[in-house]
């Protein structure tokens, strides 16, 4: 036998997957009242799918909660209703439209929602004492993620703090925090953009439509293609055209764009992806172009 | 030329290693130069680190920027934590714990080498072996990590010269014997140049061996989980009234396990046998480590989170209230003897008291100190404690899931010291 190569070895997809699920468990176990961040989007769909793995035959023990910012795309916010529901899970969902409307926020003026999630997030995370939040973070995602921990203490707002940040050693998840804080949990810190898309392959995982190349209309903005809507795009001298294009993260329509593509399965996606010459966030997230240090900033006031 | 067809698909196995070097070696040049000729850089990360170099005036881009993440690093213009990068070449996945080389930062070391199948240290060849990597090398014996490999930086600077290359590495390996490790594995590179760092070096002839990549491709991963005992600490009951289920769910950190196998559940020593496993709900012939799995056992017991299921055999752990171990302290606030604390051991959580500190351990020199006074942030020391209930742990040497445990301050919540239960030192 090739000394690479043992009778019981799990490819590196099983080793991410058990680890998953072992965060899932521990966090479980730990915590009184959890809840998982539910987008529509593949790495919290990859998430709800390993929850169901680590409580099987047993229902998921925790509601989810969607952050609404009231300009989701329709496919997702379709296929969110379609997932919670065969999940057998409540959702929860915190709307930013609301916090316009009676003005406790303000629309930004460059029409971006994706930064004023962190009011209602925090808010929901307070009314219903939630003291553990599972996240689909990866540390692959960028640079200020790379040394988030698996477990991360917020304090009583909610913020991050770099420096309080507790060494994480061995697979011990040290998940104890005072009255009013809550522990954000990252059970896909380990896992890259291709681990989650050769997993969704594996595991014959069903997205929403928009993952996939389909034919919209688009127009240009900061080098991305966007697609109007309600939200507000485009402005004037901004022509839209059709085009063959899917979605790489699904987010806020003002500031999620779209890639050129002609893969329309998970394998082409695959193709794609190893192929590409964007990150995942530089191809499709404008918000974080906004500056060097743009993720950092937002962890730090409680984002995701 | 290159080695690499499809570098970002791969279906292989999983390697972790952590990387250490004192400050100013080249260690983010390394990772950088890594990342960048492995293609995980993006174009667009690249063309963000080309607009900074230019803006602080370096003539060339400085790969060492893509792996500076936080703003206090920026700041100080040293990397203060651990960070994690991943890349992937046709034969295997790697997860790179990246940690700090700075003096104050021994914990860090200890942090990501905790999870490490191998350990990378880095030297400058101008300067050879110095405390530092005395410091690190030390670390990453006592944590078991099962491979030691060597980076003798710049060799640019030295003009490619063999012979400084040799000495060196015969310096490592000497120091290394003397922590108990053979044949730690040494390659001159110039992370700079980028030579034998994923391409073999044109101006080093004189050196046979394996790219840093190559070597990293080809080593053995860590001992086989699956040839160790069982062991399978609880995590969680789940219970479903439908089917009357009830099943103990966890993640079989070492060994084999199969319906039918006789266990025992510790440290209460209960006797019994497995009744069936699921995965995802599903029966499955046998689990193995690292696998997430639930577990039925034949009796009726009540097993609870924090207990052990391991094989029934004269290597079962003894449930113990005291334990010797070597830490690594983590933490600003000092524990001395009398000191009560929480310990957390697998998936249990238990009071534990501070009974004696019997010696501090200079990594550097190997030295014990007696009657160290209080441990501080950094310090390695062994320690004595006795728990509040028993615990089933076994040799950190052995089996490093049931070995280890953390020691929490109940009022804080923080972690305050890594422990390794007998440890090497
Ligand atoms: N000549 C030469 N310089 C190097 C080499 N590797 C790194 N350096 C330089 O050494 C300095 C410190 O490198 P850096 O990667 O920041 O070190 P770190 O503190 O260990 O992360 C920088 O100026 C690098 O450009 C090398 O192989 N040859």
């Amino acid at each position: 036998m090739n000394a690479l190569t043992r009778a019981h070895e799990l490819t590196h997809l099983g080793v991410l997957e058990a680890e998953a699920i072992h965060i899932f468990r521990e966090a479980v176990a730990e915590f009184e009242r959890p809840v998982l961040l539910f987008s529509g989007g593949k790495d919290s769909i990859v998430m709800l799918h390993l929850a169901g793995l680590a409580f099987a035959p047993a229902p998921v023990p925790f509601p989810v909660m969607h952050v609404d910012t009231g300009h989701n795309f329709p496919e997702v916010l379709a296929y969110r209703d379609m997932a919670v529901d065969r999940a057998g899970v409540r959702l929860l969902v915190a709307g930013v439209q609301e916090y316009i409307d009676d003005g406790r926020l303000h629309e930004r003026a460059d029409g971006t929602r994706n930064p004023l999630q962190t009011v209602p997030l925090l808010d929901a995370i307070r009314t219903n004492r939630f003291d553990a939040v599972f996240g689909g973070g990866r540390r692959d995602e960028e640079k200020a993620r790379a040394k988030e921990r698996v477990f991360s203490v917020r304090d009583e707002f909610g913020q991050w703090d770099p420096r309080r940040q507790r060494p994480e050693l061995w697979s011990l998840y040290n998940g104890r925090h005072r009255p009013g804080e809550h522990v954000r949990v990252f059970p896909l810190s380990n896992w890259t953009e291709l681990d989650v898309w050769q997993y969704i392959e594996e595991q014959r995982i069903v997205l929403p439509s928009i993952y996939f190349a389909h034919r919209r209309e688009v127009f240009r903005r900061d080098g991305m293609w966007l697609a109007p809507g309600a939200w507000g795009g485009p402005k004037n001298g901004e022509p839209t055209e059709v085009r063959s294009v899917r979605y790489r993260t699904v987010g806020d329509m003002s500031c999620t764009g779209a890639v050129d593509s002609t893969a329309r399965t998970v394998p082409e996606v695959i193709v794609e992806i190893a192929a590409s010459t964007l990150t995942e966030r530089g191809a499709s997230r404008a918000d974080d172009r906004m500056s060097e240090a743009a993720m950092e900033d937002r962890k730090r006031e409680g984002y995701f | 030329m290159t080695t690499l067809q499809e570098p970002r698909l791969s279906t292989g196995s999983l390697l972790r290693l952590a990387t250490a070097g004192s400050v100013d070696d080249g260690k983010s040049t390394l990772v950088g130069r890594l990342l960048h000729d492995l293609r995980v850089v993006m174009p667009d990360q690249l063309a963000a680190v080309e607009r900074v170099s230019r803006e602080r005036g370096l003539a060339a881009p400085d790969l060492a920027l893509l792996t500076d993440g936080l703003r206090a690093e920026r700041e100080q213009g040293i990397t203060i934590d651990v960070a994690y990068r991943y890349f992937a070449t046709a034969r295997r996945r790697f997860i790179l714990a990246d940690t700090p080389g700075h003096v104050q930062y021994t914990r860090n070391m200890v942090t990501g080498a905790s999870t490490a199948q191998l350990a990378v240290i880095l030297v400058d060849a101008r300067h050879g072996i110095v405390e530092q990597t005395r410091r690190h090398a030390a670390v990453a014996a006592l944590l078991c990590v099962p491979q030691i490999v060597l980076l003798v930086n710049k060799m640019d600077l030295v003009g490619f010269d063999k012979d400084v290359f040799a000495e060196i590495s015969a310096d490592f390996a000497r120091y290394l014997e003397r922590l108990g490790v053979d044949d730690p594995t040494s390659i001159p590179i110039s992370a700079l140049r980028g030579d034998n760092v994923v391409e073999p070096s044109q101006a080093m002839d004189w050196y046979q061996g394996p790219t840093f990549l190559q070597h990293l491709e080809e080593v053995p991963p860590a001992p086989d989980p699956t040839e160790q005992a069982a062991r399978f600490p609880v995590q969680y009951v789940i219970r479903s009234g439908e089917r009357d289920y009830r099943g103990y769910a966890g993640q079989l950190v070492s060994g084999v396990l199969r319906p039918g196998d006789e266990v025992v559940v510790l440290p209460a020593n209960r006797r019994t046998t497995v009744a069936g496993i699921d995965i995802a709900g599903r029966p499955v012939d046998e689990a193995f480590a690292p696998q997430s799995v639930t577990v039925r056992l034949t009796d009726n017991l009540d097993v609870a989170r924090g207990e052990l299921i391991a094989a029934a055999a004269l290597s079962a752990p003894q449930p113990t209230r005291e334990l010797t171990a070597t830490v690594c302290h983590l933490s600003e606030r000092p524990l001395g003897v009398g000191d009560r604390v929480l310990l957390r051991h697998t998936t249990r959580t238990v009071q534990a008291e501070i009974t004696e500190l019997v010696h501090r351990i200079d990594v550097e020199t190997l030295a014990a100190t007696s009657n160290p006074g209080k441990l501080r942030a950094n310090d390695i020391a062994r320690i004595r404690l006795r728990t509040a209930t028993s615990i089933a742990a076994d040799k950190y040497a052995v089996n490093r899931h049931t070995g280890s445990f953390l020691l929490i301050d109940a009022a804080s919540g923080d972690t305050l010291t890594a422990g390794l239960i007998g440890g090497l030192l």
